[in-house]
């Protein structure tokens, strides 16, 4: 399975490591030229949403890699990677992606001091440890969004179709489960097309 | 309800982690609201709040101290990226200060008046993070062993003269890649050496890299000068001096971000280079005549 992953800033070799552990091919996209190969599914990886939007913006790539997420382009977000696909942001005008039908909030914990870590369900894969640093989360969803987990009341992991998206780093900790799921929803998708 | 963790264990790990979402960003000095939004608008990954950039300290010489807290606070209000801010090298009470404002980082930084010339912050001791400077491998270790979550080389700063960070990144690499060559039974006598614990210098054998994200800091000027420091093993830049002492911050500060990303990509870089306009004019190193560097080993 070949996976690209957003390169332009932010904790990308994380998700490399955790997707090659998992015998997937992982392929750096820092290019509009990248966005050209036969990828199975892109992660969107942590970091600043501002900076990879910009980038995504300045490198010409933002409307290709929309037109491939719409297209059906299965793709895991992760923190920025969340903000970057959410059609709405209540406390900010930047919108980037904006293909999932859900609201986020930006440093919605506050700042470095509101980071946190803590185990908390997960639909259909069970207590997983998560990691928030400087995370959003999603205040509501659209028709067609599934809430995937909730923690202190707050929707923190969703996905609609083929995005995936969680506020929280699961690329930061030793356990693999949530991305085994986006490479299970993506044999299942291949599996339908 | 989720429990959260509050072993100073997890918030240490927290604190590297949000250095990891910084890299292969650049972190920008900005002395007021309005330079903190340009910056962010060039794609700044952080800020760095401060009263004067570098080369204005250099200039105006006189003890240099942590910056007015309602002046970074306007900082922070301004943007929605991290903020961080300097402190002198042993002084708690300004970091203590610092935490007390909520910044996201704190620069235990050579660039102000050491406060102390023994010893360093006990970092292990706030919940906030730190990112300190280093010259070498062994700089770096007690640095991190006093509870760093970030390095970045000491560079020079204010100069515009990229020479000395390149020199301690350098160092760096070349002191880790002898280290991961070492037999298991050398690294005592390694430990000893360097004069940190044995648990750091085997996690580098080990793993041939710093157990902390490591930026280039100090004279870096240009796209080309951001690409050099990226291809030697920084996993992202600070600049300081360098973007709102030139011709075109907004532009120059742009083009800086993305040689970063993409700096492998010479073609690239060549035009991101193109119409800066001037560059910061720089005093070369032979020309200094305080080596901010030496301050605090």
């Amino acid at each position: 399975m070949l996976i690209g992953v957003l390169c332009l800033q932010g904790a990308f070799i994380e998700h490399i490591h955790m997707l090659e552990s998992l015998g997937a091919t992982a392929e750096e996209i820092r290019q509009k030229k990248d966005l050209g190969r036969p990828f199975d599914g892109i992660i969107i990886p942590g970091g600043e949403s501002t900076v990879i939007g910009k980038l995504l913006r300045e490198l010409d790539m933002m409307e290709d890699l929309r037109a491939a997420v719409s297209g059906g382009l299965p793709v895991f977000g992760t923190c920025a990677g969340l903000i970057l696909l959410a059609k709405d942001i209540v406390n900010d005008d930047r919108r980037y992606l904006g293909t999932m039908d859900i609201t986020a909030r930006r440093n919605a914990y506050g700042r470095q001091l509101g980071s946190f870590a803590t185990v908390s369900p997960f639909d259909g894969v069970g207590d997983v440890p998560m990691t928030f640093i400087r995370a959003p989360y999603i205040e509501s969803v659209g028709e067609g969004v599934q809430a995937l987990s909730v923690v202190d009341g707050k929707i923190v992991a969703a996905r609609q179709d083929n995005q995936l998206v969680t506020a929280f780093h699961p690329e930061l900790t030793d356990d693999t489960r949530i991305h085994k799921y986006f490479l299970d929803m993506i044999t299942a998708h291949k599996s339908k097309v | 309800m989720a429990v959260k963790t509050e072993k100073p264990q997890s918030r240490a790990e927290l604190n590297r982690n949000l250095a990891q979402m910084l890299k292969g960003g650049v972190i920008m000095d900005v002395t007021t609201p309005e330079q903190a939004k340009i910056a962010e608008e060039a794609g700044a990954c952080a800020v760095m709040a401060l009263e004067r950039i570098p080369a204005d300290i250099r200039a105006a010489g006189g003890v240099s101290r942590m910056s007015d807290p309602k002046m970074i606070k306007g900082i922070q209000e301004a943007v929605s990226i991290p903020v961080m801010a300097k402190c002198r090298i042993g002084h708690f009470a300004e970091a203590q200060i610092l935490q007390a404002i909520e910044i996201d980082y704190i620069d235990e930084s050579e660039v102000l008046s050491p406060a102390d010339d023994v010893y360093h912050i006990d970092k292990t001791k706030f919940d906030v993070p730190f990112v300190c400077g280093a010259k070498d491998l062994g700089e770096a270790l007690r640095r991190i062993n006093e509870g760093a979550s970030m390095i970045r080389t000491k560079g020079e700063p204010g100069t515009g003269d990229v020479v000395q960070a390149v020199r301690h990144m350098r160092k760096m690499m070349s002191d880790i890649r002898r280290l991961t060559s070492c037999a298991e039974d050398e690294l005592f006598d390694e430990a000893k050496k360097l004069q940190v614990p044995y648990d750091l210098v085997k996690y580098v054998h080990d793993n041939g890299k710093l157990p902390v994200v490591n930026f280039a800091a100090g004279g870096v000027a240009t796209p080309a000068d951001a690409s050099l420091m990226m291809q030697l093993g920084a996993e992202g830049v600070f600049v300081g001096s360098g973007i709102f002492k030139s011709g075109n911050p907004a532009k120059r500060a742009r083009a800086i971000v993305q040689a970063v990303t993409n700096y492998t990509d010479a073609k690239l870089i060549a035009e991101l280079s193109e119409d800066l306009g001037e560059a910061m004019v720089g005093i070369n190193e032979q020309e200094i005549e305080l080596l901010m560097a030496e301050r605090g080993k």
